[in-house]
């Protein structure tokens, strides 16, 4: 593992001037991927924030070969790329060993861009695909997701008078992903940079298509002071809310903070610090809704048993 | 090389067979499914080293052809109707990044009802999208769009993506003898593909697709518009060389007897050849009339069709689609193509042929017989049961 202070001396492949939120993890987060490769990478991005914030015309972030096609579709614009890079490397045309990524929001993970994420992982690409997971449409303006927090209050599951936030707890996509017999899935924060960069460095070696599942706090949407970004990212993983783990070729395996709190070697903290934490669970507050917090509580320990169960396996 | 006998499909596999693109995205629809199950068995011999992507859905393989050209690679799809339509998103921005994708389209209805004959609705849901548009006659023509449009999308002026368009069933799956051109002559015919700022060439990157703004995106249009009319010198260019290989004469337009007639249908497809046959008949029993096939529907011949007009008692437009509320496509593209050239004959549209109707040479005489008698109305519903 490098330090970080080797990092800094590796080429910028995302530069400064994007016009992402100040406090955004999401610049954070695609920064560290680019750094657990050093191998020539192709990017496709789905629309969304980050697209939008970092390719306005005639400016560009990017210093690599970068495309962006649209929202649903980011892992079959990479199943083009990559296919053509096959068979160009197959007709000699070619010679460098490429690496390919896509980076997309929940929106285009969770929901509307999961078939094309699910074809091409059955299809075997070697891609690595990327959710910048920040919990809602934020780039439309904090519209629920698949991957909204149960108790959420977005602008099109508001909490009112009648009901407090978002209904349903979030999907699975991690283990729905890792149900697909991928080579590698993990979840990941950007709290725990080194965490991150090992599990993006084994995403881009799998050698077939891999998955990472990355909370990404939005100080926007979420409404919390956007100084506190990582430490929002820490709180998830502290709570269990987000634990660290990866699927590496069928064996599960919990990391870094997770696995200390699964060894009883750090403190699980309840889900009322992430939950007060946040202007979206404002709501959540009053006693009236406690039984939704225990709801929320429950499943959270549910899932992370589970999880233990899986990593002893 | 000699004639062979193959519906249009297979004719198409052949070519891309001959062509040996770099990447092939496929999912099946009727009637294009033959395509990618004979180009199938190609790379499953070994016949060509393509990459074949069995894709997820339409959306994807468009997604997949746009993702593969702008790495470098000559990339192919086909499909009908609804495919077409899912893929609708997707031709825009192939459009808009000027990726030369080519597609074969089994033109088909759209549902509902669900219907899997031919009619253009499908082609004509995406005419406005950036792709130049090539309808096909029969199987030869079938073949020799398909070798022709990779010439088209990959040239310098153009950089544009390209729809070779056949009648489904009737040029899809109708078996015709045709004559394909020798393999090596289609290797340099087509010649090697040079790609344009690939994304692979990491050395240099480029971004595709970036967010515009208003200070730009209507920019970036007209660069569009203007390849757009580099079409036709780039078409006339290529059928010219076509010419010489073949000896196949292929323009923009085709015009049978209409220099001196008086009556004159225009139509798109494999209508165009039973007119033809609707023609010969007529003739014979002294009628002054003709027939004008357009080829290229995208960019619009605006020229060359009111110059053939120029003189005619009258005129009648067939469209194989309806545009609700509105007259066909094709007819209001021939009528402004008249109005801007000072002719007017009297112009009438003929909607026909929806969800796979036989049109058939008796069909057919009708138009020229309400032509003559001008009783024809402005929009006409040949044989409709009412
Ligand atoms: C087909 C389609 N539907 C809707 C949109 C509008 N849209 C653009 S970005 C976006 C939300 C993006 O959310 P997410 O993927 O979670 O990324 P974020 O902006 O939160 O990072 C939506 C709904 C679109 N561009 N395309
Ligand atoms: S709205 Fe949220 S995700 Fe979007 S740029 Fe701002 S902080 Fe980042």
């Amino acid at each position: 593992m490098i330090s970080i202070k080797e990092m800094t001396a590796k080429p910028v492949r995302l530069t400064e001037g994007h016009r992402l939120c100040a406090g955004c993890s999401e610049p954070v987060v695609a920064k560290q991927v680019l750094l657990a490769t050093d191998k020539p990478v192709v990017v496709s991005n789905a629309t969304g924030c980050f697209e939008v914030s970092t390719s306005g015309y005639p400016y560009s972030s990017w210093n690599v070969p970068w495309i962006h096609s649209a929202f649903e579709n980011t892992a079959a614009t990479i199943s083009g790329v990559e296919s053509a890079y096959r068979v160009l490397k197959r007709k000699g045309k070619i010679k460098d060993d490429m690496r390919f990524v896509c980076f997309a929001g929940d929106g285009a993970t969770y929901d509307i861009g999961f078939q094309a994420l699910s074809g091409a992982i059955e299809r075997g690409h070697q891609f690595l695909f990327v959710c910048m997971n920040n919990e809602a449409y934020m780039n439309t303006g904090i519209q629920r997701s698949g991957a909204t927090e149960k108790g959420a209050s977005t602008t099109t599951c508001p909490s009112g008078t009648c009901i407090p936030g978002k209904r349903e707890f979030p999907k699975d996509i991690t283990k729905i992903v890792a149900a697909h017999e991928l080579p590698y899935a993990a979840q990941a924060s950007p709290h725990n940079w080194k965490d991150l960069i090992e599990k993006a460095a084994k995403g881009f070696e799998a050698g077939g298509p891999a998955f990472l599942n990355v909370i990404s706090p939005c100080p926007r949407g979420w409404r919390y002071d956007s100084a506190l970004t990582i430490d929002m990212s820490k709180l998830a993983v502290e709570t269990c809310l987000w634990p660290l783990y990866e699927y590496d070729n069928g064996k599960w395996r919990i990391t870094a903070e997770s696995k200390r709190i699964a060894e009883g070697k750090a403190e699980k903290r309840p889900i009322m610090d992430w939950l007060k934490s946040q202007g979206r669970f404002k709501h959540l507050m009053d006693p009236k809704h406690s039984a939704l917090v225990e709801e929320i509580q429950a499943n959270v320990d549910r899932k992370w048993d589970e999880l233990i169960r899986l990593s002893k396996h | 090389m000699k004639r062979i006998a193959a519906n249009g499909d297979q004719a198409v596999a052949l070519s891309w067979k001959q062509i040996n693109p770099d990447v092939c995205a496929s999912y099946p629809i009727t009637p294009q499914t033959i395509i990618v199950e004979a180009f199938s068995d190609y790379v499953a011999d070994g016949e060509v080293d393509t990459e074949y992507v069995c894709s997820e859905s339409e959306h994807s393989s468009m997604s997949i052809c746009i993702g593969a050209a702008a790495a470098g690679a000559r990339s192919v799809t086909a499909t009908a109707s609804a495919g077409l339509a899912f893929m609708w998103e997707m031709l825009y921005i192939a459009a808009s990044m000027r990726l030369p994708i080519v597609m074969t389209v089994a033109n088909r209805a759209l549902s509902g009802p669900i219907n899997i004959h031919c009619d253009h609705s499908d082609a004509m849901g995406s005419r406005d999208s950036g792709w130049v548009q090539i309808f096909a006659e029969n199987v030869q023509e079938a073949y020799d769009n398909s070798l022709m449009s990779f010439r088209i999308a990959e040239h310098p002026d153009v950089h544009l993506p390209v729809m070779n368009c056949l009648d489904g069933f009737i040029v899809t799956h109708a078996i015709e003898s045709f004559t394909p051109v020798e393999d090596d002559q289609v290797k340099k015919f087509v010649g090697e593909y040079k790609p344009l700022l690939p994304l692979l060439d990491w050395k240099n990157p480029h971004s595709y697709g970036p967010f515009d703004m208003p200070d730009y995106y209507y920019e970036h249009k007209y660069q569009q518009a203007m390849a757009m009319n580099n079409v036709i010198p780039v078409f006339k260019e290529v059928a010219a060389e076509f010419e010489k290989l073949t000896g196949r004469k292929y323009d923009l337009i085709e015009k049978y007897m209409v220099d001196d007639a008086e009556y004159v249908a225009v139509a798109m497809g494999s209508t165009a050849g039973t007119l033809k046959a609707v023609v010969d008949d007529l003739r014979k029993e002294g009628h002054k009339v003709g027939c004008i096939k357009v080829r290229l529907f995208r960019p619009f011949p605006y020229q060359e069709i009111a110059k053939a007009l120029e003189g005619k008692k009258a005129v009648a437009v067939m469209d194989r689609v309806i545009s609700f509320g509105a007259v066909g496509p094709l007819f209001s593209d021939v009528r402004s193509a008249e109005f801007d050239n000072r002719i007017h004959p009297r112009t009438v549209n003929y909607v026909y042929g929806l969800g796979g109707r036989d049109v058939g040479v008796e069909d057919l005489k009708v138009v020229f017989r309400e032509m003559e008698a001008g009783t024809a109305k402005n929009i006409n519903y040949l044989g409709v049961k009412q």
